[in-house]
């Protein structure tokens, strides 16, 4: 659909007026920006507060913000924030009710969110949004929360110029070039000559969009140069998930020893599923007030590592860490797959990095895998 | 609601501790009449004189068993209450009064009083839940005031309260925190600590101090391991766990692990 014509390529200056024009056409900027010692996603009002010349380092429970010896704007791989937040909030209160006398009146929360515009999703992202459109959008119950954030949302897209050290896309199938889903797709060249973005349109809107910008048509070499770049990053990923067919491998290995090692490391925190941008899950809390007059439901994100999440008359199904980690990966990596048809993962690396004490998923299958290879069973 | 009948009566008892968690209560200040509207305070010394005998559909209970006398009094206390919340780390766990269950309270004494002929203690602060039956237990040193009052209508309500005993990262998460053990290596014990404050500390760049106590399936050894790795000393590590919950099974178990 992209033919190389389609390319064109714009400064600094024309990304600073992308987020006026964004701005002007009603979008709320959601853009990456630094944020106590990470790169999260944030309301933004220019290029000021992208975090310029910044990247990060990161491994299992790590992360730390290093400079740049340039003025990149996307030189960094994900932080701990996703566009979940955006489309799936965290918490959201779904109607109220109020007594008079004896009746009740069940009164809907308006929901009526902004119009997002996101500048930087990258390819594991688009990857994610996508999942998270089978799960909410793609059945007989639609989510109508998130269906009306996602319909109006304007996708200005990066190919990764980095891989962090947790990321493991290239394994996934799933970056680190993006494929579609985007209105526009920026590359940075920050070396050999001017900083400056080759842009692709993906949609309309995004043509239209760019016609307003400052642009002229990429040359050749500049095609080239963000071909080798992404090719680059493809390279260097921090992490790899094992090639094999992991659905059946975990499926074979559901009693496996190594569901207990890794049961005497994991917290049950659940940061790692907080983290990840297609887990859905959400609980419903009731609230009543004092006086009994006054209640109100809201939803907010759950984890299969609480033991309310299994919780049934009598007790938590899942109340060995064992069988809540187990839940977690094989959702994540095999039963997703009978679910939605895709993989549940993406390779962005985020639970491995804000898991606070590092287990890794990719090194976590490894030793399943290994340990069948070395096993009776090879 | 029209048809109810006399307002159910709550009684607040204080047992040994310092009176934080009562004064959450106090504290509630704009919602404090509709607690008054709701309910009758038959009980609350840390509010009013007027005492009622009898019996209460609600005791909040504050405060640690550490003298005798206050082993029988809490006997009296469940007979004279339908139902029973502990409030507090004192309530529920014994407190930071619970650190003399890891010494010689006659060596604590002999230093502290000139003239220890009056003095009548217990060798250990206990929970509440080690005497009598309770119905729910509210975690915090101090509660907070929101899930107290979110107690408070779940029982008159007749409803389970929705107080989640997950971890505080979650909370933390919720919120759209960065991790500061994560991203700045600080020493943070949420992984393992009841959610409840809203992740108060992290929020404000200090690591958790665990101070809502142990959550539903703390794994502090792990979490220790991480720590150690962190920088963190054998005697440090044997101090964040041994605070307001030293007494809690899983921060007692693991301070004892790092006791030299
Ligand atoms: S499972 Fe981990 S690596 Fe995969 S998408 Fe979720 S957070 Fe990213
Ligand atoms: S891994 Fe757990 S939290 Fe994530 S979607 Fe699956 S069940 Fe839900
Ligand atoms: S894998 Fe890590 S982040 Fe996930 S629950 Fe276990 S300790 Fe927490
Ligand atoms: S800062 Fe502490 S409470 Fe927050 S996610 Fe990190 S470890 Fe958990």
């Amino acid at each position: 659909m992209n033919t190389t014509s389609d390319l064109a390529l714009i400064t600094p200056d024309g990304v600073r007026r992308l987020i006026e024009v964004l701005t002007a056409r009603g979008y709320r900027v959601i853009g990456p920006t630094v944020r106590n010692g990470a790169i999260g996603y944030d309301a933004i009002d220019g290029i000021d507060d992208f975090p310029v010349g910044w990247t990060d380092e990161q491994d299992g429970g790590y992360y730390r913000l290093r400079r740049r010896d340039d003025a990149a704007f996307f030189g960094y791989a994900v932080g701990p924030h996703s566009w979940k937040r955006y489309l799936h909030p965290p918490q959201l209160r779904l109607w109220r009710a109020e007594r008079s006398g004896d009746d009740m009146r069940i009164i809907d929360e308006d929901d009526e969110p902004p119009r997002d515009a996101f500048i930087g999703v990258r390819a594991c992202e688009l990857n994610a949004i996508a999942i998270q459109d089978k799960v909410f959008l793609g059945g007989p119950y639609v989510d109508p929360h998130y269906r009306s954030r996602r319909e109006g949302i304007f996708v200005v897209a990066v190919n990764c110029a980095v891989a962090g050290g947790t990321c493991f896309c290239a394994s996934m199938g799933t970056g680190p070039r993006v494929g579609s889903g985007f209105d526009l797709a920026l590359t940075e060249i920050v070396h050999d000559g001017a900083h400056r973005f080759l842009v692709e349109c993906g949609t309309d809107v995004g043509a239209q969009v760019l016609t307003e910008l400052p642009h002229r048509p990429a040359p050749p070499s500049d095609i080239e140069a963000a071909r080798a770049i992404i090719e680059r990053t493809a390279q260097s990923m921090g992490r790899e998930m094992p090639a094999t067919d992991v659905p059946a491998l975990l499926r074979r290995n559901l009693e496996h020893s190594r569901w207990d090692n890794v049961a005497e490391r994991c917290l049950t925190c659940g940061n790692c599923t907080m983290v990840c941008p297609t887990c859905f899950c959400t609980s419903v809390e009731d609230e009543t007030d004092l006086s009994g007059a006054t209640a109100a439901r809201t939803r907010r994100w759950d984890s299969c590592f609480t033991m309310d999440f299994s919780y049934i008359h009598g007790g938590s199904v899942r109340s060995s860490t064992r069988a809540r980690y187990r839940q977690w990966m094989t959702h994540k990596l095999s039963t997703w797959v009978d679910q939605f048809g895709t993989s549940g993962c993406v390779g962005c690396g985020r639970c491995i990095s804000w898991c606070p004490v590092g287990i890794d998923i990719t090194e976590e299958v490894r030793a399943i895998h290994e340990g069948e290879c070395d096993g009776d069973d090879s | 609601m029209a048809r109810r009948r006399r307002k159910p009566r709550l009684a607040v008892w204080k047992f040994a501790s310092c009176d934080g968690c009562q004064l959450s209560l106090l504290d509630c200040e704009d919602e404090l009449l509709a607690v008054a509207d709701a309910v009758e305070i038959a009980y609350f010394p840390e509010a009013s004189r007027g005492e009622v005998r009898g019996t209460y559909d609600l005791s909040l209970v504050e405060g640690s068993i550490t003298t005798a006398h206050d082993a029988a009094r809490i006997q009296d206390v469940r007979r004279r209450s339908r139902r029973l919340v502990t409030i507090g780390a004192c309530a529920t766990a014994g407190g930071i009064q619970a650190l003399r269950n890891f010494a010689d309270v006659e060596a604590f004494i002999s230093v502290v009083y000139a003239n220890h002929a009056y003095i009548q203690t217990l060798a250990t602060s206990t929970p509440i839940a080690d005497h009598v039956g309770v119905d729910f237990e509210l975690q915090g040193c101090p509660i907070n005031k929101r899930q107290l009052l979110e107690v408070i209508a779940a029982f008159l309500s007749g409803r389970r309260p929705a107080i989640p005993s997950h971890s505080v990262c979650i909370e933390c998460k919720l919120k759209g925190n960065v991790c500061i053990m994560v991203a700045h290596g600080t020493p943070c014990l949420g992984p393992v600590t009841h959610a409840g404050c809203d992740a108060l500390c992290p929020s404000y760049n200090r690591g958790c101090y665990g101070c809502y106590g142990p959550m539903e399936t703390p794994n502090t050894r792990a979490l220790s391991e991480w720590l150690q790795g962190l920088g963190m000393a054998r005697g440090d590590l044997l101090r964040v766990y041994r605070k307001f919950y030293a007494n809690a099974e899983a921060f007692r178990t693991e301070s004892k692990r790092h006791d030299p």
